[in-house]
């Protein structure tokens, strides 16, 4: 269905095409945590105390596969100030394994507390809790674990080898053909059309190998928590998280508790980017505050972050695409290999489904196999998935496009997906907005711009799905006319202030007069953690219903004063004001009239949306790259980037910009230096900041964003998430920049040195 | 009668179908009865799936309606980071 044909219920979740001109969406005000954070008011995982407060320390397995033989906690509990010690014992015994993802919470305990087996070097064995933290790290040291080590194995090709060592026999689900390793636990397939008369029909097939190591989310506030729990099952929890009601649901299950019994605040947020979306220190706060009767904060440090958090999963991808000299793409196939640690849960599903999204073809065919190694359990990274997707897809279309003599763009827009094309992965798309980006590339002066020799320039498209999920809002008027606004979702990425806006918008009050508050588990009801994008859509969308709730109650309350129907009342600009001559003559009343008497004429006027919004759009983006390599040295400087996504409709456009450059940032690092490095031995080698090179701002250019607004038809003013698209493209771009400038393809990333002074020497041996 | 397409992987479990007709008039009653008809789709059902209808992706909404002009698909839970 076109845009045009939508037929919107005014006040509805669709979106309204009538709503094109806006009084505060769209403008750039001040964040309201600005002056928290850059004083250093606002309040972190680490910075809540509580007195007779206790510190912790885990116990962490220094083998990357052990049978854990013996753990004796005898001279730690004898140790003075320790008050508690636990292990896999101290939490609930009564969750079921299970095959492939079914078993979830089953790996969820399995990797936050140790069972029988160590599985990846920093798996936590047992924890401690005393009265200060130089006691607990002392204490830590004497708990003796006894291991019996196995072979391990933590590459993806290597651990689907008939000879692997096998992680965990039992955990595949039915999904995966006969034939594999056990190490092989989901397999995914799909497409469309044949992809082998599609190859016959091109004049040039290539066909390639890509590899790609894991890399973390680099956030930079560690995990940390302040956990109490009482022998009566009641418990408060304080974390940085993603998402409490999630933490709450977990942590309940794993310490045994009614989960409506814990209750879990979010902290403010340094950074998560889908890496705190999981629970790894929480439980064992709340076994160990449990069993000592005192609060108990625990912190990790960077290198725990790194060996025990999730990285992203690692890649094996082979890529072949077919295409004829006027640049039509026959045929398209894909084999993508992720590892993703010790547990089942890999994106091979999301992998495939989006290496391929970006173009309109007739025949496609995706495998994704989801291997386990004896690594930490991967979590999720912005787009889970479609990075490393995009970068070998990407990179073949470049090929073709160098070889074919072809523009690049416009071999994209000759075979872009469009509104109603079938997705590679099945359905139709709706009304997205990649042409518009691509067109947008095209013109941007980047794209012509002339490259000093030794430079190069990258093209990329990328995809990603956007999520809508559970989600909670109510707004409460105060008696001056200014608005509480309650919301359930963390602000990772400025979402208070976007809130504030479209409130604003509806209510008709400036946005000052808007306090956002990141509710607690006791305060809302359920909300879905803060990932998929979902915040600005989804509980956007449940704000702007909010505000339309209370808009009706508030005119109510006019009418009720001036003895019309309240049908006979509209609103604008923060008034409530009789529909026309018929409904009477009253003076418009403004929102601070109403509310100072709120009590006497109804009681509180509080606005609520509760629901699942389901029309997140799907988006796509085009980044231009220009980079320099040094010859000698191999060394990569990005010179130029541009980056060009559809956001549907920019609520506030200085954030947008920010999750543009952000997720350009981030890609830059995983293009050119971040990599997990382990040793013979299975242990990670660069588990610090100086040796897992994230950038800095020296190393990156000031990265231009352009705003291309295509409305979701799912979002009353049409937004779509724009947290995740933007590291689909930086991959293949950074490659295809650099590849051009070394007159070397390169397949494997990071492209650090020493792989760009391998293929400069390869390509010179022909 | 509405047709559910399946993503090839779950095809085995469905008799090597493509596409798989069942009675339901909604997201809830599709799915219990896809079940019905093909045990061995529980597991990836239980799981976790999304659904789209003519292209709008649900992934929770049991009570969605849903009728035989509907293009739908099976698509594995979508989540992100």
């Amino acid at each position: 269905m076109a845009l045009d044909e939508y037929k919107p219920q005014k006040g509805g979740t669709e979106y309204d095409p009538e709503k094109t001109e806006f009084t505060f969406v769209g403008t750039r005000p001040d964040r309201p945590d600005g002056l928290d954070k850059v004083t250093g008011r606002a309040k972190f995982g680490a910075d809540m105390s509580a007195p007779g407060m206790l510190h912790a320390a885990i116990v962490r397995s220094p083998h990357a596969h052990a049978r854990i033989v013996k753990i004796d906690t005898s001279k730690a509990e004898a140790m003075k100030g320790v008050k508690a010690v636990v292990t896999r014992a101290d939490f609930a015994d009564d969750i079921p394994f299970k095959p492939g993802m079914g078993g979830e919470l089953w790996n969820v305990l399995e990797n936050v507390m140790a069972g029988e087996k160590a599985l990846y070097d920093g798996h936590a064995v047992a924890a401690v809790a005393a009265t200060s933290a130089l006691e607990a790290r002392d204490a830590a040291k004497l708990i003796e674990v006894e291991y019996e080590v196995l072979p391990h194995v933590t590459d993806v090709d290597k651990a689907m080898a008939p000879d692997a060592p096998v992680i965990r026999a039992g955990t595949r689900d039915r999904s995966v053909p006969e034939g594999f390793n056990e190490n092989v636990v989901r397999y995914h397939e799909s497409g469309h059309g044949d992809v082998e008369s599609g190859f016959a029909e091109a004049d040039l097939v290539i066909e390639d190998h890509f590899k790609t190591e894991a890399t973390h989310q680099g956030y930079i506030e560690p995990h940390a928590c302040l956990a109490m729990l009482g022998n009566d099952g009641k418990g408060e929890l304080w974390c940085c998280t993603q998402g409490h009601w999630n933490v709450q649901k977990l942590c309940a299950a794993l310490v045994g508790i009614e989960q409506s019994q814990l209750r879990v605040t979010a902290s403010e947020i340094g950074g998560g980017f889908g890496g705190k979306t999981a629970v790894f220190i929480e439980p064992v706060a709340l076994a160990l505050s449990r069993k000592a009767n005192r609060p108990v904060k625990l912190v990790m440090s960077r290198s725990e972050v790194f060996r025990a958090t999730g990285p992203t999963a690692s890649t094996s991808m082979d890529i072949k695409i077919g295409m004829k000299k006027d640049g039509t793409i026959t045929a398209a196939q894909g084999t993508f290999r992720l590892q993703g640690g010790a547990f089942p849960g890999a994106p091979c599903e999301f992998t495939a489904m989006c290496a391929f999204a970006p173009y309109a073809l007739e025949n496609v065919h995706q495998v994704g196999y989801d291997v386990m190694t004896n690594r930490p359990k991967q979590a999720a990274y912005r787009a889970p998935g479609s990075p490393m997707a995009a970068f070998a897809v990407e990179s073949v279309i470049d090929e073709l496009c160098k070889q074919l003599d072809l523009d690049p763009i416009e071999v994209r827009l000759k075979n872009a997906s469009k509104e109603g094309t079938k997705a590679s992965y099945g359905p139709r798309f709706q009304r997205i907005g990649l042409v518009e980006t691509l067109e947008a590339a095209k013109a941007h002066p980047h794209y012509s711009a002339p490259l000093k020799p030794g430079q190069g320039r990258g093209i990329s498209c990328g995809f990603w799905f956007n999520h809508g999920g559970e989600t909670s809002v109510t707004l409460a008027m105060s008696e001056d006319g200014s608005a509480q606004l309650m919301v359930g979702t963390p602000d990772i990425g400025g979402s208070r202030a976007s809130m504030a806006l479209m409130a604003a918008e509806e209510l008709g009050i400036p946005y000052e007069n808007i306090r956002v508050t990141i509710a607690d588990t006791a305060s809302l009801g359920y909300n879905e953690v803060s990932h998929g994008s979902r915040v600005t859509y989804a509980s956007g969308l449940a704000t702007i219903q909010a505000a339309r709730d209370t808009v009706r109650k508030l005119k109510k309350r006019a009418a009720d004063k001036w003895g019309i129907d309240e049908d006979a009342v509209y609103w604008e600009d923060g008034y409530a004001k009789p529909s026309g001559p018929n409904a009477g003559e009253f003076e418009p009343m403004h929102i601070s009239k109403i509310c100072a008497k709120m009590g006497a004429t109804g009681g509180p006027i509080v606005g609520h949306y509760e629901a699942t919004p389901e029309g997140a759009g799907v988006s796509f983006a085009t980044h231009i790259v220009d980079a320099e390599v040094d010859p000698e040295t191999g060394k990569t400087s990005v010179v130029r980037y541009t980056v060009v996504q559809d956001a549907g409709k920019a609520i506030h456009p200085t954030y947008v910009e920010g999750q543009y450059q952000g997720g350009a940032a981030q890609g830059i690092g995983w293009a050119l230096n971040e990599e997990y490095i382990y040793g013979e031995d299975g242990r990670l080698q660069n588990s610090v900041f100086l040796d897992y090179r994230i950038p800095v701002a020296s190393d990156l250019p000031m990265i231009d964003t352009v705003i291309v607004e295509v409305p979701n038809p799912g979002h009353p003013y049409g937004v779509r998430g724009v947290g995740e698209t933007s590291i689909c493209p930086p991959l293949a771009a950074i490659a295809n920049a650099v590849s051009a400038a070394a007159g070397a393809r390169l397949r494997e990333l990071p492209m650090s040195p020493p792989r760009i002074l391998a293929a400069l020497e390869k390509q010179a041996n022909g | 009668m509405v047709k559910v397409h399946l993503w090839s992987g779950l095809r085995a479990f469905a008799g090597g179908a493509e596409v798989v007709e069942v009675e339901a008039t909604t997201i809830g009653e599709m799915l219990d009865a896809l079940v019905a008809a093909h045990p061995g789709l529980e597991d990836a059902i239980e799981a976790g799936v999304s659904v789209s209808i003519d292209g709008r992706i649900i992934a929770a909404g049991l009570t969605e309606a849903v009728a035989p002009e509907n293009e739908i698909y099976l698509m594995q839970r979508l989540k992100g980071g």
